[in-house]
């Protein structure tokens, strides 16, 4: 056995075998090749989902990146998208490149999907490429005139953030006006990221008052990415599922706690773990 | 308006509400108005896959107490997860010991997490004194035990939640040095040292802290609280 069968054991929640076909590290990654497209597009999201970080699995999701023989009707790649989303998940570097090269291709769910996992990676040396993606959304430093949704630009926003490119600010902060919801949220979490002003905190808790379920969860998982301590009231009160409530609590909890000594428990730690008690 | 009409009432608005926030405002009177008719009304409530209604539900099945407990354990729903967590979520606000099986049974079992969540966590809000004294230690075992289990559960928030119940455990008792602490206080440290998640980890040290925080006033106050109920009173204090 090899060590990442370990990993399998350790990873899977039980039940979770039930759910689909059951494979080996090695067979899944030598049905990334198999004459079967099912079988490649499952082997690409198994092996995401149960992190199988071998060299082989890396070098096999990075040629399933450049698949032709999966297409949908509207001429997706499907097998690519899996394989995008793979990549993330196993945070080997050699994928960023291959990854950077996905920002170009013709299907918006690549695309998305391989803002995401650079977003994941955490390399900055994406930066510029996501750049260039989101400026298909400005001219100048302003929003085209008419609602673009050509682009993810809510990954492509969640992803500078992350990385802390200081440097987008000025083009960050036009999608605040953009008329959907999620990118509007999407720019009030890079920009806090990138500000550190609560300002940009305080337009998320104010969306958890939203009328819609799905956009509250969305902010949800916003305010426990950027750990905006503010928030942790509202988040225990909006009308939610209470684990969505809980994840997001839990990102609070981790800043706060990345922000002192993992051994000492500040104030603000202590007010959300109560919160968190609550909600159980 | 007798208590029978008010009822009748309130729980024809619920049946009758036609948006999720006109249901969420009809839940939240009836559960407001704690009526124990109601009872079977607000069950069905947990499962309308309305948050803020099953929120609301939750809470009148809760100051309603313990009549609820009887239908909430006949009436909870084995093809519906979401509606089976807020049941036990019920139960577990309560606290009444007629629900120590099923909780056992969905902290240990359940295929899903929120279930097991809540279910850990009732198990460390039982109320010790409704148990007969001479059944007290063989139960804290039972419940010890499974807890000890469910603090390895693969997801972060049921061993979250056990170990919320592990705490309350620990400082139920009158003697901090019993055999059922230390096995507490020693896989709280092994958590410490061996789980994989930050947030677990850190709710450990605060139940750490809790824990040692009582210890030097239960020697100084030992007859506290659950104490009385559980036990015959056995003279002054520990010399």
């Amino acid at each position: 056995m090899n060590s990442s069968s370990q990993n399998f054991e350790d990873l899977s929640p039980r039940g979770d075998s039930a759910d689909g076909e059951s494979l080996t590290v090695e067979q899944a990654i030598a049905n990334l090749e198999s004459a079967d497209l099912g079988l490649r597009f499952y082997a690409a999201w198994w092996l995401g989902r149960f992190r199988v970080c071998e060299a082989a699995a890396v070098t096999g999701l990075i040629k399933a990146l450049e698949d032709e023989a999966d297409r949908t009707p509207e001429g997706g790649y499907p097998l690519r998208r899996n394989a995008a989303r793979a990549l993330g998940k196993l945070g080997d570097r050699q994928a960023v490149s291959p990854l950077i090269k996905c920002l170009d291709c013709s299907d918006f769910y690549v695309r998305e999907a391989a803002a995401q996992s650079l977003e994941m990676l955490g390399d900055p040396v994406c930066i510029p490429a996501l750049i260039k993606l989101l400026k298909v959304g400005l001219q100048g430093e302003q929003l085209i005139p008419q609602p673009d949704l050509s682009q993810p630009y809510d990954a492509i926003l969640e992803a500078l953030g992350t990385l802390r490119a200081t440097e987008c600010i000025p083009i960050v902060k036009p999608f605040l006006e953009h008329p959907v919801e999620l990118v509007q949220y999407a720019a009030a979490r890079a920009m806090y990221q990138l500000t550190q002003e609560p300002v940009y905190g305080e337009r998320l808790v104010q969306a958890l008052n939203g009328d819609k379920l799905q956009l509250r969860r969305a902010v949800l998982a916003d305010l426990g990415a950027i750990g905006y301590l503010p928030a942790a009231e509202a988040i225990a009160e909006t009308l939610a599922e209470n684990s969505l409530k809980l994840i997001a609590l839990k990102g609070l909890l981790e800043h706060q706690v990345h922000q002192t000594a993992e051994s000492s428990l500040s104030e603000g730690a202590v007010r959300v773990m109560n919160l968190m008690d609550s909600l159980l | 308006m007798n208590d029978h009409a008010l009822a009748q009432k309130l729980i024809h608005a619920v049946e009758a509400a036609d948006s999720s926030d006109s249901l969420l405002d009809a839940v939240k009177q009836l559960a407001a108005a704690g009526i124990e008719e109601s009872v079977p009304t607000l069950i069905a409530a947990l499962g309308y896959n309305n948050p803020g209604a099953a929120v609301a539900a939750v809470d009148g099945l809760i100051a309603i107490g313990e009549v609820a407990v009887q239908p909430l354990l006949e009436l909870i729903d084995n093809y519906n997860y979401g509606a089976r967590a807020w049941a036990i979520r019920a139960l577990a606000g309560i606290g009444d010991f007629r629900a120590l099986d099923t909780l056992l049974e969905a902290a240990k079992n359940d295929f899903s997490l929120s279930v097991r969540r809540a279910a850990a966590r009732g198990l460390g809000t039982l109320r010790w004194h409704q148990v007969p004294p001479e059944q007290v230690e063989s139960v804290q075992t039972q419940v010890l035990e499974a807890l000890l289990l469910i603090s390895q559960d693969p997801e972060w928030v049921v061993r979250y939640a056990a170990v919320t119940s592990l705490e309350t455990l620990a400082m139920s008792g009158d003697n901090p040095q019993s055999e059922q602490v230390s096995h507490i206080t020693e896989r709280f440290q092994q958590m410490i040292d061996t789980d994989a998640d930050l947030g677990v980890r850190t709710r450990v040290r605060l139940a750490q802290q809790q824990i040692q925080q009582q210890q030097p006033q239960e020697v100084v106050v030992p007859n506290k609280k659950l104490e009385g109920a559980k036990v015959p009173y056995r003279g002054g204090g520990r010399r």
